[in-house]
């Protein structure tokens, strides 16, 4: 009876697996494919003759390599911003002691509630005034003003969680909070830094609504609207499309295989002590 | 914290401060001026070429009373929600009770399960426009094979948003799944031991330990599923454009074609308003008849 319901336990687990697995098979197959073995031989998984012919026509029918040059631009730049805004701010709300911090802290948490559509018209209209649309700017600049302050709230945990006693002994041996933020914190939180890094990195490489608003001219898309400019254009073209997905998801896919703890650490950091 | 440390210092005021800077700047230029702005636009008329005239409550009462898709989009976005969300919660709870037990294989299964989730905006568009072509796509040809006639999913008024809510569950139960496995991890065994003793079944198991021990992050997950729902943007736009016969015009849909289709920034400031106001609405009313139950019972 035991074995037999372990048995049974096993056969649901990987039989769930599989069917979870089946969208990125039939992309995977789809994207080997001609343009007419996708219709008529779409259930054949895998085609009698590998088609590689997709990924070079989608090289040659979207210009790729400029839109993973502007999405590696700003996906970048954005990391780098949460990633050194976010710490000094993180810093400043863990491990300095300031008047009115508890209150600032409260009005930071409040803002992670608010929804993006309430900002985004007068964002538009700001950012229309300094000349920055159709730049890359509206993208980029907020990540260096923290503008996700979910990543501070992610820094300020781990930061939390650093002993006293580590820069105490820096103190004493005279150094400033910057160089202690620098050479004591700073090294000693590379995982939460990897996860911040990550979820910008993921964040920014799929993001669609923003590229949406502020991009115009093609020769500045991203990855994602470059994609879907495609689609709309070639709905049928299944077999490129799914090959041109294939090669936008194939860097996160990287990342998440390589970095898989971090992801599952992220979300315990922040989930676990709300 | 030592005696030290814990004093206030004049000196690390200005330190906090500037440490702090680059997100008290961001507060003002991107959150506080635009949220003051928001307020004054929606009770404007407001193209963005000319400067906003003042309307009062018009905005507010044409959306109410007068605007032709606002109500059939809060009709669509309350289905999609109070379809979506359970289904999100009670799957991302059985994916995760079937892996939280540490056993061989479970770190794969788990990585298989969280996969679908790293997929999202315009790729998980396109695979799932792919998935739901109604002759070729996959899933009607599956259903083919067990003699089930598909339905046109995406093309259908009357299946449109089942698919996409189909294809939700795919791509976020991976991801919610993960908190529910720590929830599980925590549950002390030996609740779970002498239930066995007591000759109780999984579902009994279920019901009367898992559920109510699991109480807060079920209550949390729910809120925070209820807020993506009223989200849903991006899905929506690339699969359907709000069709066919708008019965995919979400609530963020309509938003985004009155600001930058229709250039009416004040009608799309007030429905901005009037989400914030619903969410909030919805999730203090949950806390205060929901929540209050579980927190009492739940925490010691």
């Amino acid at each position: 009876m035991r074995a037999l319901q372990r048995i049974l336990h096993q056969v649901v687990i990987w039989s769930i697996a599989a069917l979870l697995l089946i969208p990125f098979l039939w992309m995977l197959s789809s994207s080997l494919k001609t343009a007419d073995q996708v219709f008529t031989e779409s259930m054949q998984w895998i085609p009698d003759e590998i088609h590689w012919g997709n990924y070079t026509r989608a090289f040659e029918e979207m210009p790729i390599l400029l839109y993973t040059r502007n999405t590696m631009l700003i996906t970048t730049l954005c990391i780098l911003g949460y990633l050194v805004s976010g710490s000094l701010v993180a810093y400043s709300f863990s491990r300095l002691r300031w008047r009115g911090r508890d209150t600032w802290f409260v009005v930071l948490l409040a803002t992670m509630m608010l929804p993006p559509q309430v900002t985004i018209v007068p964002l538009f209209v700001i950012f229309r005034k300094l000349h920055w649309i159709d730049t890359f700017m509206p993208l980029i600049v907020p990540a260096w003003l923290s503008g996700w302050p979910f990543f501070i709230f992610l820094m300020r945990q781990f930061f939390l969680t650093i002993p006293h006693e580590l820069t105490e002994a820096a103190r004493v041996d005279g150094a400033g909070h910057f160089t202690i933020y620098l050479r004591v914190i700073l090294p000693l939180s590379q995982p939460a830094l990897a996860t911040v890094a990550i979820f910008a990195f993921l964040l920014h490489w799929n993001d669609f609504f923003g590229p949406l608003i502020f991009l115009a001219q093609e020769s500045r898309f991203t990855l994602a609207l470059g994609l879907m400019t495609f689609a709309s254009r070639h709905q049928s073209e299944w077999s490129i499309l799914m090959a041109m997905s294939i090669l936008m998801l194939l860097p996160t896919l990287a990342v998440f295989f390589f970095c898989q703890r971090y992801f599952v650490e992220g979300i315990a950091l922040t989930g676990s002590k709300g | 914290m030592s005696a030290a440390s814990s004093r206030f210092e004049r000196n690390e005021t200005r330190l906090g401060y500037l440490f702090a800077a680059p997100w008290l700047v961001g507060f003002f230029g991107l959150t506080l001026i635009p949220v003051l702005l928001s307020v004054y636009y929606s009770f404007c008329r407001y193209d963005v070429l000319r400067p906003p005239m003042y309307v009062g409550i018009e905005n507010y009462r044409y959306l109410l009373f007068e605007a032709p898709n606002f109500w059939k989009s809060v009709w669509n976005t309350s289905y999609f929600t109070i379809l979506r969300v359970p289904l999100v919660i009670i799957g991302s709870l059985l994916l995760a009770s079937l892996v939280a037990k540490p056993m061989r294989g479970m770190g794969i299964a788990r990585t298989i399960y969280y996969m679908p989730s790293i997929v999202s905006g315009v790729a998980l568009s396109v695979i799932w426009l792919w998935m739901y072509s109604p002759t070729h796509g996959l899933i009607n040809q599956a259903l083919a094979i067990v003699g089930v006639p598909g339905p046109p999913w995406l093309e259908s008024p009357d299946w449109s948003r089942e698919a996409i809510i189909l294809m939700g569950i795919w791509s976020i139960g991976g991801g919610r799944m993960i908190i529910f496995i720590a929830g599980l991890n925590s549950i002390p065994r030996h609740l779970y031991e002498s239930a066995e003793l007591d000759g109780a079944g999984w579902w009994h198991r279920m019901v009367h330990i898992t559920i109510p021990q699991l109480g807060g992050i079920l209550f949390l997950l729910t809120i925070v599923e209820i807020i993506t729902c009223f989200q849903i943007f991006t899905e929506a736009y690339l699969m359907t454009r709000g069709g066919p016969e708008n019965s995919t015009l979400f609530y963020n849909l309509e938003l985004y074609f009155k600001a930058f289709q229709d250039y009416d920034m004040g009608v799309a400031s007030a429905m901005a308003w009037m989400l914030f106001v619903a969410t909030l609405g919805i999730t203090i009313f949950l806390f205060q008849t929901v929540g209050k139950r579980i927190y009492y019972e739940g925490e010691r």
